[in-house]
């Protein structure tokens, strides 16, 4: 199929789309049914791969390859995939559940090997297809049907946890900032090896306005700051407060209050070897903190179905290609003759 | 070396006289008068014991290779304990390996020990049992230390007490004789200590009064890093092989002749290895690459081993973070065009179900082997069980058929892994083929065959637009394979059930029937495919055993002892579990009595009651031990 005709329109299925009417999940699909055929890739190279959850029917309404999986394996399977088909664009959606709960352990380790996957989590921080509970990134103290004296669990940091699990691309965004959310799946697509995105997602009916404080017109500008790599930490309605360094610790301060200018912010720095920034970032509390959204984290590693693939042409060079005659003739081989001829062997005295 | 030469022969002087000392059970040296007597024998058993640390399993593979050398069948257990160093001297630290060779056919590693080489008392407590009266001890007096034989539970040493007259007891002092002989290297004793296997294993060649050139050659591979360690080893090798020819210790019995194999070329092969090999050959007759998500499980590791390292082959390996992992890549592989394989044991198979019950629902073809361990839970993780029979053919949740195979042999491994991506492919289907530590590890000959006159394995996938329909069925039940990235048939796939024809979601309730019934009717219309029952042996008469998997050596021989005493006893091994083939209904109707040998509670004998209502009669093993042929000869006389 060109790529050159593609439009939004080709990337969307027949099949209705069974979210709740005003959930988040519909302005992840029309972004990236927007951005897809932007990408230069065949509609024919893209699969869709999820687990279980509201998130997880995504691949149904994308005129995409796609597979519906097993709840929280959808990066094992997408790892699969991406290693026996490396030209494929293999992208996973995925829900705080079903990414950090049940599949807590294939999120970290796609995280650590840097397979070429595009792994989109949608946290609206509770659990929606069974009607209610307390996710692995709901607040403490959360009031749920199975919390009903709230909860006593600490949430994970999604965005923390990329981090720490050693991931190459870490970005957030936010259902409602359109813009925001094209640019950074943009940037994702374009990155070589595991791509992490957050976004952050407002669930109507379970979990109305999780987000409220960053996505209200009236408070988002105060309540978040955009990342950009190379600029200063600035954020605010008037763009008059930033972020400093004191010692270790950071510090919201206002410029032009007591002699501070932009000099003395901190600058974003994406690109950072060791993660320190991005990892002090995600950890800004909020609300004494605005929320970082963009990009913390992008950084050139070799991705893992690449060194994969290298394996393979090695192994072909150093060896020579198989031979599989010569191969179960290997080992220690031995004859026995005819039985007419006595049964001689192959080593004789 | 002269040095050695010279001590050895003194070492020789020395143990005549011990061999003729009365505490050997048995007035069993001739003296070394005159030329060497020879008795030819059937067939012999050869255990080597010792400490896990003490490189028993080696010792005791590079011997079957000298068997196999001299043209003699055989077959080996391994049998290791799941401490990968256990403290050392213990009785749960005991690690053996078992061959038994032979001129006629070897189905098994044999009931009963002619030579046992015990290299400390923890192994000979241990493994005396399963000694034969009268039969050869050879120990390692070195190592019957006080504090082993305090280690092992020993009150007062077995080689001196008597306790071991009916026995032809043999004791030589392994530990220092080695030692002496690497004197002069220099090598710190920790090392020294480890050259012992291999001064073990030279007293054993000695059967085989061959040229040990292969054997040196060997180690010189196996240490090509430490070629000090290479140079020790083989000193030590030629001091036991010395030893045992000065002192004449096999000068009676053990030599067996040659084989009547079918002529062609051999190898050895454990069960791991063939399997691993049939995956490669299902690569290369089909042209398509192959995936191996896996982790690492005891006894199931090695088939990851073999693959990871023929990587020149369009085979890719992946170490997964889980068994979940495991499984799901190869759901992704699959669906991607790839032949997929999973391997792994028990608990790994439990980890792997909900995956499994995916892979049902899609459709997708996939291997996942089974190398069966004993259970529930870790269990005895290095000992032989079959019980995972039941869960292979019944545990998942839903109405959810899957194919189920099962390897007879070591060698059969290879069969079967090409087997079941035949039908995976062919039927669009997950397949079970189930292993077991018994024969994973266990070697035999292996006649190699013709790589270029492998059937070839036909792969279709489509790309064919005008009148796809993702779940459309061929003549054999199967939906079409596509690969991401055909254009013009991109659709979607997934656990939740589908239209009978498009795949699209349906929860409609009478496709849901239709659904669960094609998925049931293309699994059992697999039937059609096999072979008819083969019997060995008549094909009426009073008993039919019917097993499968391992047991198949065990019951062959009983069968073969049985039908030499006059019985009309058959013998029915079946590969597929499920379907079963066509006409076994009718076979079992033929026999007076069934009887089904299984090293489990009687996961076969429900299986076939339920679906051919024929009562059977059970005979069960559960101890971590294959059977012993003189149990299920006991069991036949018994019923016919």
């Amino acid at each position: 199929m060109s790529t050159a005709a593609l439009s939004k329109k080709d990337f969307e299925s027949d099949q209705d789309v069974r979210w709740c009417p005003g959930c988040g999940d519909y302005m992840v699909l029309a972004q990236l049914q927007q951005l897809l055929p932007t990408l230069g890739i065949a509609r024919e190279n893209f699969v869709f791969i999820s687990g279980i959850g509201c998130s997880s029917r995504f691949p149904y309404y994308m005129n995409t390859y796609g597979m519906h999986g097993i709840h929280g394996r959808a990066p094992a399977i997408a790892s699969g995939l991406k290693l026996a088909r490396p030209e494929l664009s293999v992208w996973v959606v995925t829900g705080d559940g079903d990414a950090l709960a049940i599949g807590g352990n294939h999120f970290i380790h796609a995280m650590r090997r840097n397979v070429d996957v595009k792994i989109i989590l949608l946290n609206n921080r509770i659990y929606g297809l069974t009607k209610g509970q307390y996710s692995p990134t709901s607040e403490q103290g959360k009031k749920t049907r199975s919390t009903p004296a709230g909860s006593i669990d600490r949430p994970f940091n999604p965005v923390a946890l990329a981090l720490g699990a050693g991931a190459s691309f870490v970005a957030r965004t936010v259902d409602n900032d359109l813009a925001l959310m094209g640019q950074v799946l943009a940037r994702a697509a374009a990155h070589r090896g595991t791509a992490f995105v957050e976004v952050l997602q407002n669930c109507m009916v379970f979990n109305d306005g999780a987000y409220r404080a960053i996505t209200d017109k009236a408070t988002r500008n105060d309540a978040r700051l955009v990342l950009e790599q190379g600029q200063p930490l600035v954020f605010g309605k008037e763009k008059d407060r930033g972020i400093r360094l004191c010692g270790l610790e950071p510090q919201v301060v206002r410029l032009g209050e007591a002699g501070v200018t932009k000099a003395d912010l901190l600058v974003h720095d994406e690109r950072q070897a060791h993660a320190v920034l991005a990892g002090l970032l995600a950890q800004l509390p909020a609300p004494q903190f605005p929320v970082p959204l963009g990009v913390f984290r992008a950084v050139i590693e070799p991705a893992y179905d690449e060194m994969n693939s290298r394996l393979h042409e090695q192994a072909c060079t150093s060896k020579g290609r198989g031979n599989l005659g010569r191969l179960l003739n290997g080992g220690d081989i031995w004859t026995i003759e005819q039985p007419a001829l006595g049964a001689h062997h192959g080593f004789d005295d | 070396m002269s040095e050695m030469m010279r001590l050895l022969t003194e070492q020789a002087e020395g143990s005549a006289c011990r061999l003729a000392d009365p505490v050997c059970g048995r007035e069993q040296n001739q003296k070394a008068t005159g030329g060497r007597h020879v008795e030819e024998l059937d067939n012999v058993v050869i255990r080597f014991a010792g400490d896990s640390g003490d490189g028993m399993q080696l010792a005791g593979t590079e011997f079957s290779k000298a068997v196999a050398v001299a043209g003699l069948d055989f077959a080996t257990h391994p049998d290791y304990p799941s401490e990968i160093r256990a403290p050392a001297g213990t009785l749960f630290g005991v690690s053996g390996y078992q061959i038994q060779y032979s001129s006629g056919p070897v189905y098994t590693s044999g009931d009963e020990v002619d030579v046992l080489v015990a290299m400390n008392p923890a192994a000979l407590k241990s493994n005396l049992p399963d000694v034969k009266h009268g039969a050869m001890i050879i120990a390692d007096s070195g190592a019957f230390t006080a504090a082993n034989l305090a280690k092992a539970g020993y009150r007062a040493d077995p080689l001196a007490d008597g306790e071991l007259e009916d026995y032809r007891l043999v004791r030589i002092d392994i530990s220092g004789l080695n030692e002496r002989a690497l004197r002069t290297t220099g090598l710190p004793k920790k090392d020294v200590q480890r050259c012992k296997n291999y001064f073990a294993l030279g007293l054993m060649l000695s059967l085989y009064s061959r040229p040990l050139d292969r054997e040196i050659a060997d180690i010189r591979k196996r240490f090509a890093g430490r070629p000090e360690l290479a140079e020790a080893n083989a000193l030590s090798l030629r001091a036991g092989f010395a030893y045992a020819e000065s002192t004449e210790l096999f000068d009676t019995g053990f030599r067996v002749r040659a084989a009547n194999l079918k002529p062609g070329r051999y190898r050895s092969i454990t069960g791991n290895a063939a399997i691993a090999l049939g995956i490669v050959a299902a690569s290369e007759i089909s042209n398509m690459p192959v995936f191996l998500g896996s982790y690492p499980i005891t006894p199931a590791t090695d088939i990851l081993h073999e693959l990871a390292r023929l990587k020149h082959f369009a085979v890719t390996t992946f170490q997964a973070e889980d068994e979940i992992a495991g499984i799901c890549a190869c759901i992704g592989a699959a669906y991607g065009g790839s032949l997929a394989v999973t391997s792994t044991s028990g608990p790994g198979m439990d980890l792997k179900t909900e995956a499994l019950g995916l892979a049902v629902m899609l459709e997708l073809p996939l291997v996942i082997v089974n190398v069966q361990r004993a259970g529930p839970s870790t269990g005895l993780p290095t000992k032989i069980e079959q019980s995972d029979l039941l869960q292979a053919v019944y545990g998942r949740h839903g109405e959810c058929p899957l194919p189920v195979i099962a390897a007879a042999s070591p060698a059969d491994c290879f069969d079967c892994a090409l087997e079941a991506f035949r039908i995976a492919v062919k039927y669009m289907t997950p397949v079970v083929l189930l292993s077991d530590g018994g024969i994973g590890n266990a070697a035999e000959p292996w006649l190699i065959p013709d790589a270029d006159r492998l059937p070839k394995l036909e792969v279709r996938f489509r790309t064919k637009i005008s009148g796809f329909q993702a779940y459309g069925r061929d003549e054999h039940l199967a939906r079409p394979w596509v690969r991401p990235g055909t254009p013009g048939l991109e659709h979607r796939i997934g656990g939740l059930e589908k239209d009978f024809l498009s795949g699209a979601l349906s929860h409609a309730p009478l496709n849901h029937q239709r659904m669960v019934e094609v998925r049931a009717a293309k699994v059992a219309g697999i039937a059609k495919d096999l072979p008819a029952p083969a019997l060995e042996g008549p094909e009426s008469g009073d008993l039919l055993i019917v097993a499968w998997g391992s047991t198949y050596g065990a019951v062959a021989q009983a069968r073969a002892a049985a039908a030499a005493a006059g019985k009309l006893v058959a013998h029915l091994h079946l590969r597929h579990l499920n379907p079963m083939p066509n006409g076994l209904g009718e076979v079992l109707q033929r026999f007076k009595t069934v009887l089904v040998p299984e090293l489990n509670m009687g996961q076969l004998a429900k299986l076939l009651r339920e679906r051919y209502l024929r009562d059977v009669v059970q005979l069960n093993k559960v101890q971590g031990k294959p059977f012993k042929v003189s149990e299920i000869i006991d069991r036949v006389l018994e019923l016919c």
